[in-house]
């Protein structure tokens, strides 16, 4: 990180006063509460004024399992990050610079991540005896017992202040102290060098956003009323009593230009559904039975019935894969959206989709596992269940969004392929990427691809299993079509014919024609793509949402000059044609992943490459520093004075083959 | 839509139709076929707007032998396959056809949120009280005690009543008919596909293979007149071969009474619509070997279907907001623009 001192004229609404600004090309601040504080909201309103600010952003939201476990104790806390820089970014970085604890749990559970020498700010009213204890600190107390040594600490009573701040309002003590976390983030936005009016009036178009009906219209004025009172009493606490040293400041990011949103990963991919929805001119049926992380999918979908998009809330996961096999089968777009578990309930269903030929896709926003697992932490563990996990042989093709943003585009490939090749498309997604948030270029129209089909019934003696020569996909030929009338099922089909068979010689061409039809997508992708030099030392080679944590350790090891190259897969199934001459243009590869080694395994048996692997499997997506300290051992470099990574994350070597 | 007649062997799949000779789904197959060409006419409906979706089991290879569309699916998931077909496709009339270990095993919690949904597909249920396809087990409606080869010391399950479920499951159309009644079947059938919403139909069909004579003691056509209730709306339920008993209701349970010695003017009379479906739910709880086996329509009431619902909400969001415009969509809200840099 560079910085650079500098003196500033503060910004708008105060008057001008000399300050000492320091400039940074980046800040990382986590927000951290119980989880009814409205931690989310607070972080969700400040990434939304940096997104507007020009900054590059991105995020990681965590939350716990339970809607509210128990108040004020290290199991209910509630954090968001937040990393805002003056260039591209792609994570949301390893350690926060500054920490706002609303309770001693939130300290507790957050310090440890702290940036050495970074900056606490912390409710000091909420250290009281009763406090410590719930967060497990009995007769010790951090803040005076040389815990917090070595930072910058301001305790700031920010209850109290808060229930003044919003005296006025006559609110009762709950509902006044509710608006703490408003308080909060004026103390951010002032330290930040923020507008007060670009907040205030975010603050108003949220809460408007939740008036949908006028008898609840006057409680969120009332609501809106009194944030913006706690907020601006922040804003004005640290502007007055001048304890906070230092006041910083984050230069724009070079975005390309063009109209941005914020999205998180579920908005994205519920977009880019919708998308291929309008540019297929097929309607969309979305089918789901609700779970974490995915439910999000289904919320975001079920807004948007002005476009014509079908819901279902369906009795279970195996219904709602159903469902859309069903809407497949009526020459629609049939959509599912689950996690881990659920897509173990509907493989039986994806090998009738993969038997009769039906374009279904399914999106599996994963999370830990086994079983119930870690429904709120992040994981890659299912890239094998969705590659392997069905009876019989059983090919489908896999895709992987590796970014919040990059959602949107997978999920129109997914659909572009499923309906090309008349076949089911995994879309791989995680916890991390579809809650957390980056700015979203909206592209036109002519930047998205086709996806009409070719119009017209064949002619002459309609067979059912007849195929295309060029993608070997059979004829998606609907219900309704005069004179086709057949039978699909998922019994074995004579080739061409499409009628039942049980011939055995058959069954040997059909199973071979559709690992073909499968592996031959392969002609119909981009090529896997290099960060860095085409051919070097090591390659690190990561899919899904390690994108930014790889992307950015092998951009710092560029920097100390060594010869390593980045390459995220987006396909998984199949894998991109030119795959195995990009692994063999290095001496080694390493593959990080949040799994035991899926991955690996995949590319060590296919291509014979003896790949390193570097694999995390705590809940927690990789910071950079882990994979760089990876690469810095594998190419035998002295530690260069980069910090260690934490020892929860540490790495563990080749689980798969020992 | 125009209308074209049709006749039954426009319905004749060429498919050589493999059941066991002897088996009841026969008897169905033909009735289905037989009453399509009326059911298009009614509906004015062409052939190719008719889908059968199947599970699995023997009754599943129905729509194979059907000269429509067809899906022979999985086991137990017919009627949720049938529910996307029938939402995205709501042109189309979409039959389901299951069994008694089908729908009410394996796939029990589909036929119940289907039939709650009132989603509009005609599930034909074919109780045969035996798992056949895979020859012979007992399945959830064998009769306790029924000896097969995973119950050698008889069957100690106490097996479900497929028309209460329904009616639990707050469906809208519940009938009975039995294979071998090709009268009651046929008006069932059309009554079934011009239901709007969910029609749900037990039909009683013999497994001569396995399970043979299940339904003799009421169903053989020696007995057929005599212990069958044939339920007709706004009618007394009178029943017998000579029409001289009829059910009643004594403090809240059914009874038999003689019309001779029970003025007809006092007899309770059927009430198909009702909107309350205790009558029904008595009628399907009837003990068939003390009481006449109740055939027809037990539940006919109005209610708008899934399908419907749905649609209507797109209609109002639309009419609301404006049919939707995807990049006006995603340049709304809370946006920015970043500019290209000046200079440098």
């Amino acid at each position: 990180m560079t910085e650079v001192m500098a003196t500033h004229q503060a910004s708008q609404e105060k008057p001008a006063k000399p300050r000492q600004f320091r400039e940074m090309d980046h800040a990382v601040v986590r927000f951290a509460g119980d989880s009814g504080d409205g931690i989310q909201l607070t972080g969700s309103l400040f990434t939304h004024d940096s997104a507007v600010l020009g900054h590059d952003v991105s995020t990681l939201p965590e939350y716990p399992a339970e809607i509210r476990a128990p108040a004020g104790t290290r199991a209910g806390v509630s954090s968001f990050q937040l990393n805002f820089s003056s260039a591209e970014i792609h994570t949301p970085g390893d350690r926060p610079h500054m920490l706002l604890a609303l309770n001693p749990a939130a300290l507790a559970v957050h310090l440890p991540d702290l940036m050495p020498g970074g900056t606490i700010v912390l409710d000091d009213d909420t250290f009281d005896t009763a406090g410590l204890g719930k967060a497990g600190f009995t007769g010790t107390d951090p803040r005076e017992d040389g815990t917090l040594a070595g930072y910058q600490v301001y305790r700031v009573p920010i209850t109290t202040l808060t229930l003044e701040a919003v005296r006025s309002l006559g609110l009762d003590k709950k509902q006044a102290s509710l608006c703490k976390n408003m308080f909060m983030l004026g103390l951010v936005a002032w330290i930040y060098d923020r507008s007060v009016t670009a907040v205030e009036k975010q603050i108003d178009s949220l809460l408007e956003r939740k008036t949908t009906q006028p008898a609840t219209f006057d409680k969120y004025r009332e609501q809106a009323r009194a944030n913006k009172l706690a907020f601006r009493a922040g804003y004005n606490y640290a502007d007055t009593v001048e304890v906070f040293v230092c006041r910083y400041t984050v230069g724009k990011a070079k975005l390309p230009p063009g109209t941005y949103r914020r999205v998180t990963g579920n908005e994205a991919t519920a977009l880019g559904f919708l998308a291929a929805s309008v540019l297929s001119q097929r309607s969309l049926l979305y089918a789901s039975y609700p779970i974490t992380p995915a439910s999000d999918i289904l919320h975001e979908l079920s807004k948007y019935r002005h476009f014509g998009v079908r819901t279902v809330q369906a009795e279970d996961e195996i219904a709602a894969i159903a469902m859309a096999i069903g809407a497949a089968y009526g020459g629609c777009l049939g959509l599912t959206g689950t996690s881990g578990p659920g897509v173990a309930l509907k493989t039986e269903a994806v090998g009738l989709a993969v038997m009769a030929e039906l374009p279904v896709v399914i999106v599996n926003v994963q999370r830990g596992g086994p079983s119930t697992g870690l429904p709120t932490k992040t994981e890659q563990s299912d890239l094998l269940q969705a590659i392997y996990g069905r009876n019989g042989e059983c090919p489908v093709v896999v895709l992987a969004a590796h970014s919040p943003a990059h959602c949107f585009e997978m999920a129109i490939e997914a659909f572009r392929i499923a309906i090309r090749y008349m076949t089911p498309v995994f879309l791989l997604s995680d916890g991390s990427i579809a809650n957390g948030t980056e700015p979203w270029r909206t592209p036109k129209e002519s930047e998205l691809p086709r996806l009409d089909l070719p119009q017209g019934v064949p002619a002459g003696d309609y067979q059912v299993y007849a195929r295309d020569p060029e993608t070997l996909a059979r004829q998606w030929v609907a219900p309704g079509t005069p004179g086709l009338e057949h039978c699909l099922g998922g019994l074995e089909k004579q080739d061409v014919s499409g009628k039942v068979s049980h011939d055995s010689a058959n069954h040997q061409r059909m199973v071979e024609l559709r690992i073909k039809k499968i592996q031959g997508i392969a002609r119909d992708m981009p090529e896997l793509t290099v960060f860095g030099r085409a051919e070097g030392d090591l390659l690190v080679l990561g899919w899904g949402g390690t994108f930014g944590a790889i992307h950015h350790a092998v951009e710092r090891a560029q920097q100390l000059g060594l010869s390593v190259a980045a390459a995220q897969l987006d396909y998984l199934n199949p894998f991109p044609a030119n795959l195995g001459s990009v692994l063999r243009s290095y001496r080694q590869v390493l593959i990080p992943e949040l799994n035991a080694g899926q991955l690996r395994m995949l590319i060590r048996a296919q291509f014979l490459v003896d790949a390193a692997g570097l694999n995390k499997i705590t809940g927690q997506p990789f910071r950079t520093s882990e994979i760089e300290l990876e690469i810095l051992r594998l190419l035998g470099v002295q530690n260069v004075g980069r910090e260690d990574p934490l020892s929860p994350g540490k790495g563990v070597h080749g689980t798969m083959d020992s | 839509m125009t209308s074209q007649k049709y006749e039954r062997k426009d319905f004749v799949a060429k498919e050589e139709v493999r059941w066991c000779p002897g088996c009841g789904d026969y008897a169905v197959l033909s009735q289905v076929q037989r009453v399509m060409p009326e059911i298009c006419d009614r509906l004015q409906l062409r052939r190719e707007n008719i889908v059968f979706v199947s599970g699995i089991g023997c009754s599943s290879r129905f729509p194979y032998y059907m000269n429509t569309y067809g899906f022979h699916t999985i086991h137990g998931r017919a009627p949720a396959i049938a529910t996307g077909l029938q939402l995205c496709r709501p042109d189309l009339l979409v039959w389901v056809i299951t069994g008694d270990g089908d729908g009410l095993s394996i796939g029990t919690n589909h036929l119940v949120h289907c039939l709650r949904r009132n989603v509009n597909v005609k599930i034909l249920l074919f109780n045969n009280r035996i798992y056949g396809l895979t020859k012979g087990q007992f399945s959830p409606t064998s009769e306790k005690g029924t000896r097969t080869k995973s119950s050698p010391m008889g069957s100690i399950e106490q097996p479900i009543k497929p028309l209460s479920m329904a009616l639990a499951s707050e469906a809208t159309f519940v009938a009975r008919a039995s294979a071998t009644d090709a009268k009651t079947l046929q008006d069932i059938l059309l009554r079934a596909a011009c239901h709007r919403g969910s029609a749900f139909v037990e039909i009683l069909q013999n497994c001569n293979v396995f399970n043979d004579g299940a339904f003799d003691s009421f169903a053989a056509t020696s007995v057929r007149q005599d212990r069958s209730l044939y339920l007709q709306h706004g009618r007394p339920m009178i029943f017998g071969a000579n029409r001289d008993r009829a059910i009643r209701l004594r403090a809240g349970f059914p009874e038999i009474v003689r019309l001779d010695e029970f003025p007809e003017k006092d007899l309770l009379v059927f009430n198909e619509s009702a909107a309350h479906p205790g009558l029904a739910y008595m009628l399907s709880e009837l003990d068939e070997q003390a009481f006449p086996v109740p055939m027809g329509v037990f539940r006919c009431v109005t209610r708008s279907p899934f399908g419907e619902l749905l649609d209507e909400q797109i209609e109002t969001a639309v009419a609301k907001r404006g049919a939707g415009n995807l990049f006006d969509y995603i340049n709304s809200g809370d946006t920015w623009r970043v500019t290209a840099p000046q200079g440098s």
